[in-house]
């Protein structure tokens, strides 16, 4: 009976460990900085990842259908240099659908070429995320992108403006992943991206058109990466070529965090907005202590690697992987 | 048969047909767009090429291995920045002052040793926790660049010693020092692969890890050494190339991993493992670079440089997928 309850104790402290190191952060950096814990400051972490966070919850849908999307990063950088750029030529009410337009053009041909054509999507999207930061640069000529007149604009709402007293990019990140988590899990569509993600040749052989549900995956991926470049546009009213560069990774970071396996058929929306905020408080926390940036990456290190970790340990029943 | 023959030879004979095209391609193109006087197939060109593919192709090899046997390293571009950071500062250290130029070997063993042991850092985690390769590589990714901005803020380290710099510069029957380090490297790999115990069941790891086991291999340590393989290339390519440089930034490397799986899998090492080459992705890190050098040749800009290399390593994947007998179990990460 003891031996069991151990057993039970073991369990829950690996299946929960992230949520239970989480608290132990959060516990921490308040008793070292009182300002962690206020309204304020939680705002302020929530809208700084709110591009990321947007981000992810495309590629949780990815993720779950077992592919990758490392593309994420240079799409982003190609939707807010488009957005920009269309803003002073031809206004925001069509700047806005055109970027979108071109943003989903991209991802249609990643899902076609994933989905349609069986590539595989690591190489695949690795490919794009070096033509598309091409495409980029050829489309801006390799200049910085500005808004001319900043200030006769309402452009500025997605990344500036609040609404009811909440900040826009928070809304946008709340409504989004409320609008997906109930696709994902509500839907004839989600359940399908799981059982793809989960078992494809099973799923083919239920009838499931397997190509489609990937190629749809792509698109919402590329949604999400319009929106996230709308929102860091409008933040910034001018961008560099690179401003997505790198952040493909950290997506994926926040996603694997979140418990998406990458072997598919498994992962939340939910637990991606976790994921997010789990990065965004490290980062603030360690900040607000005083520590300087470069110490977030390292402590994200060992947290991504102790949550899987952990997730893999709950599920084999033992800490040490059996590899002799 | 004579046709599974026939793709298998035209599969790995591409990418020296590729590179014969790019030569053909870009000499003729250079006639009407170069901005150059000189020919593109310059002797001079040429050997500036294979230098310049050095630092890359010298990652590449460990890469292979590391992919052949079913796993990949995100965190080459990283371990590169520290080692770099390291061979450059070791040497202005003051209990090496009275060293004078023997200071040399001991910032490069410092380097690669460094590098050694952040490989041996991933492969103990991949093979102690069982966590995916992938997984783990990008955290320590995210990790070793930390360690890097901790070591020396943003400002770039920089030390030049100018006998570092001549032997760098140096040309031995006509190849520079680079590209001496990446053949001595190719060879060793090839070797390594192709003529010994460890390469086999590397290959066979990769192949189907549960045979292997079944087979008695001890899957753990082979694992381990291979990243400690690819750490210390990432560590001798640093060494390589900014022994001529003298001046490394915090964000040197980055995007590294991505161009150097760009060369290997152009040489048609296959993600899930247990197939590659070495010579093929010898031909795949020439290749690449052939394209970089050739498209400025011919006037063209970096971004055409990116969105070709992208474009291509699609229609790679896309071919080789064609080229191969359908019905072998599909390419999954």
């Amino acid at each position: 009976m003891a031996e069991s309850t151990k057993q039970d104790i073991g369990k829950l402290l690996a299946k929960q460990g992230i949520l239970i190191a989480f608290a132990l952060f959060i516990i921490g950096f308040t008793i070292a900085n009182p300002k962690f814990l206020t309204l304020d400051n939680f705002e302020n972490v929530v809208r700084s990842s709110a591009i990321l966070g947007v981000m992810a919850l495309g590629v949780t849908f990815v993720v779950i259908s077992g592919n990758l999307d490392l593309s994420v990063g240079s799409m982003m950088s190609f939707s807010t240099i488009v957005v920009l750029d269309l803003h002073d030529k031809l206004g925001p009410t069509l700047a806005i659908p055109a970027m979108f337009a071109m943003t989903l053009c991209l991802g249609a041909l990643i899902g076609f070429l994933v989905g349609y054509l069986k590539l595989n999507s690591l190489i695949v999207t690795l490919g794009m995320l070096s033509a598309i930061h091409g495409l980029t640069l050829t489309y801006s000529g390799g200049k910085n992108m500005d808004i001319a007149d900043k200030e006769g604009t309402w452009f500025a709402i997605f990344g500036q403006g609040n609404i009811l007293g909440i900040q826009t990019p928070i809304l946008i990140f709340i409504a989004l992943a409320a609008l997906l988590g109930i696709i994902l899990a509500k839907t004839p569509f989600g359940r399908k991206v799981y059982a793809v993600g989960g078992n494809g040749t099973a799923a083919t052989f239920s009838g499931i058109r397997r190509a489609r549900v990937v190629f749809l995956c792509y698109i919402m991926s590329a949604l999400c990466v319009a929106t996230a470049g709308l929102i860091q546009a409008s933040r910034s009213m001018g961008s560099q070529n690179t401003v997505g560069q790198g952040l493909e990774l950290e997506v994926l970071a926040a996603v694997i965090l979140g418990g998406a396996s990458l072997l598919g058929g498994s992962g939340t929306i939910f637990k991606t907005v976790i994921g997010v905020l789990i990065l965004g408080f490290i980062q603030n926390g360690l900040l607000l202590v005083g520590l300087d940036f470069s110490v977030q990456y390292v402590v994200t290190w060992i947290i991504i690697i102790l949550a899987v970790w952990l997730d893999i340990a709950a599920k084999r029943g033992k800490l040490m992987s059996p590899i002799a | 048969m004579q046709v599974g023959k026939l793709s298998k030879y035209l599969a790995g004979g591409a990418i020296w047909g590729f590179i014969v095209l790019e030569l053909i391609f870009f000499s003729v193109a250079g006639e009407f767009f170069s901005v150059s006087d000189k020919a593109f197939m310059d002797a001079d060109n040429m050997l500036l090429l294979l230098k310049q593919s050095a630092p890359i192709g010298i990652i590449a090899m460990g890469m292979t291995i590391v992919m052949v046997n079913g796993n990949i390293d995100l965190s080459v571009g990283a371990i590169y920045a520290i080692c770099a950071i390291i061979l450059l500062d070791s040497m202005t250290w003051t209990m090496f002052a009275g060293l004078g130029n023997w200071v040399i070997p001991v910032a490069w063993c410092l380097a690669l040793l460094t590098g050694l042991v952040l490989g041996a850092i991933n492969g103990l985690i991949v093979w102690k926790t069982g966590v995916d390769a992938f997984i783990v590589t990008l955290g320590s990714m995210l990790g070793y660049r930390g360690l890097v901005f901790m070591y020396n803020g943003e400002q770039p380290t920089s030390h030049l010693n100018w006998t570092l710099v001549d032997f760098a510069e140096a040309q031995f029957l006509g190849l520079h020092t680079a590209t001496w380090f990446l053949l001595v490297v190719t060879v060793a790999i090839w070797f390594l692969m192709n003529r010994t115990v460890h390469g086999r069941n590397a290959y066979a790891i990769g192949n189907n890890r549960e045979a292997a086991v079944n087979a008695g291999i001890r899957v753990g340590p082979h694992m381990m050494i291979n990243f400690m393989i690819i750490g210390f290339l990432a560590a001798l390519s640093a060494v390589v190339f900014y022994s001529e440089s003298g001046s490394v930034n915090p964000n040197d490397g980055q995007l590294y991993e991505l161009w150097v799986i760009t060369a290997v899998v152009l040489g048609g090492t296959k993600l899930t493992g247990g197939a590659g080459s070495i010579v093929s992705t010898f031909g795949g890190v020439i290749a690449i670079q052939l394209l970089r050098k050739g498209l400025a040749h011919i006037g063209a800009d970096t971004s055409t440089v990116n969105l070709v290399i992208g474009l291509i390593l699609i229609a790679v994947l896309f071919l080789d997928r064609q080229l191969n007998v359908k019905g072998k179990e599909e390419l999954k990460v």
